[in-house]
């Protein structure tokens, strides 16, 4: 907080803030928090339920004096995205957050911002796409920018948002990857639920994501450079090849480097994929935001029961993490995929990437698909028991005895293809 | 780009160019052939190759107005100290603007089939048209 200067003391251009060794935020606030704390230079945003406090949180920071940074108000995501290439592209350490139809709108300077390689961190709070309208979560926005370049990394909680914000930048920032980071949260069940979070103190958070540097910023007059070119089938193919060999080859070397360094600071560890009791687990759940502390509620409880149950979490979405699935899915017989976004004529997304992790792999599992949640659905333990009975019979069997892709929670007669 | 046979593993990452070489601190006093442009510029790239008929510019009728320089919409009038030079053929696009706006009497820019060479061109010039009083 704000304390009275002594004599000879360096003054900077913001304050620091006194945090508690534990903190009650929501996903919202802890965000804000990790924007506060590594000093974003500039945070352009066009604010949507249910992400509005991040950067409402951000804004309220600066103008208190907590951050030395810009504020861009702007006249839509589009804009706003828009607005961080900008910034990012000069030279600045830039972040914003958005939801649903806010990143359906900026999708387009997504892959503007990956493809310039800019390293720009967007918190999406997980949030239902229309129509029909609606604001609470589901993972429809996540899967949606899915190839659009960015490093995806996926919170279940507000701790996580907080760390894997200060992770992000990390990672994004290097200048052997140089690519935008999304840290996805739940809408509603992370993002306004608070809890406890252990919050790293100011100089901590900052020295461990640490000053940014930037790379062929605009604004270096010495070495002139032109941002955002064009071109055609004549260098096109070479550019976004370049990109995904870096997403293939680079990104996960790093991101296991700074999960390291960040469990030595906090003794908090991450993994690309999050195995619970998967190690001789027979059935296993595979998830993401906070489906995967309620499957794991529910697999405590099996294990009590005799029922070796497992769950895996996705944490790192993009990427996919080929060699971390197919290392943590050994031994288990029967795996269901839940994926909270409707594919639309489609096996869901986890579906298909776990199926493909696996097919050329020696892991031979029953593989099954669940789409649950759509528009803030509750996906209750009662849900979960479902799942892990029909995962128990597929075990026994060798064989799936559900169809490969069930609707689970929804009204109405009951929906399975294949 | 300059070499266009690049693999995707040997230039710089993002879609950026630098289009000088070396600092920018005084580029608006010099003429563009001074300027420290980069291989990766434009200006040094061509860009017209596209172009199936070309202006080609005889200096005998030219008065010098400048409406071609003014007129041309990419800049490929190469005029200096307000004395006609002739034309970029490696930004021209062969729209032919330069030969509609063009006063004199024959004019002195003209459409021509890209593969005619100037000489000829010149050597062809039409004469003189007399308007009907």
């Amino acid at each position: 907080m704000a304390g009275k200067r002594r004599e000879g003391e360096i003054v900077m251009a913001f304050d620091k803030m006194e945090l508690n060794e534990v903190e009650v935020w929501d996903g919202n606030f802890a965000a804000a928090q990790a924007l506060r704390q590594v000093q974003i230079d500039v945070v352009s945003a066009y604010p949507i339920t249910p992400s509005t406090p991040i950067v409402e949180g951000y804004a309220k920071f600066l103008s208190d004096g907590y951050i030395e940074g810009e504020f861009m108000m702007v006249e839509s995501e589009h804009a706003a995205m828009s607005g961080c290439v900008g910034a990012a592209a000069a030279g600045g350490r830039v972040a914003t957050a958005t939801s649903s139809q806010g990143l359906a709108l900026m999708a387009e300077v997504l892959y503007q911002a990956s493809g310039m390689r800019l390293p720009i961190v967007l918190n999406l709070v997980n949030r239902a796409l229309a129509s029909p309208l609606n604001v609470n979560g589901d993972h429809s926005d996540m899967y949606m920018v899915r190839d659009s370049g960015w490093i995806q990394f996926d919170a279940y909680n507000p701790q996580e948002v907080y760390d894997l914000n200060l992770i992000a930048f990390r990672v994004a920032e290097d200048h052997g990857i140089r690519l935008p980071a999304v840290v996805n949260q739940d809408g509603f069940m992370t993002s306004h639920t608070a809890s406890n979070v252990r919050p790293l103190s100011d100089d901590d958070a900052y020295a461990f994501v640490g000053e940014f540097k930037p790379m062929n910023e605009m604004l270096d007059f010495d070495h002139p450079v032109t941002h955002g070119v064009q071109t055609e089938e004549d260098w096109h193919f070479e550019h976004k090849a370049r990109q995904h060999n870096d997403l293939m080859t680079k990104v996960f070397p790093k991101i296991e480097e700074v999960f390291e360094e960040f469990e030595k600071l906090t003794g908090r560890k991450y993994n690309m994929v999050e195995g619970y009791m998967t190690e001789d687990a027979e059935v296993a759940i595979v998830c993401m935001g906070t489906s995967v502390e309620t499957a794991l509620e529910v697999a405590r409880e099996l294990r009590e029961e005799g029922v070796k149950a497992g769950v895996v979490g996705i944490r790192v979405f993009r990427p996919w993490p080929f060699e971390y699935i197919i290392e943590t899915l050994k031994g288990i017989k029967a795996v269901a995929t839940l994926d909270r976004s409707s594919p639309n004529g489609a096996m869901g997304a986890l579906y298909n990437e776990c199926a493909g992790s696996l097919v050329n792999s020696d892991v031979k599992t029953v593989l099954t698909n669940y789409v649950y949640g759509l528009g803030g659905r509750d996906l209750t333990k009662a849900h979960v028991r479902e799942i892990f009975a029909d995962l128990k019979a597929n075990a026994d069997a060798g064989k799936a005895t559900t169809a490969l892709q069930q609707f689970i929670g929804v009204r109405g007669p009951k929906l399975e293809y294949l | 780009m300059a070499n266009n046979n690049m693999g995707w593993d040997e230039f710089e990452i993002g879609a950026m160019l630098r289009s000088f070489d070396g600092a920018i601190t005084d580029i608006a006093l010099k003429p563009q052939e001074e300027r420290n442009y980069s291989d990766n510029n434009s200006f040094t790239a061509s860009v017209a190759d596209w172009r199936i008929n070309k202006p080609v510019y005889n200096k005998d009728y030219c008065i010098d107005c400048q409406f071609c320089w003014v007129y041309c919409p990419d800049v490929s009038i190469i005029s200096r100290d307000k004395k006609m030079i002739g034309v970029d053929y490696d930004h021209c696009k062969g729209c032919g603007v330069c030969v509609e706006v063009c006063p004199t009497n024959p004019k002195s820019l003209l459409m021509f089939p890209e593969q005619v060479d100037e000489e000829t061109a010149v050597a062809g010039w039409p004469e003189k048209e007399e308007k009907e009083k």
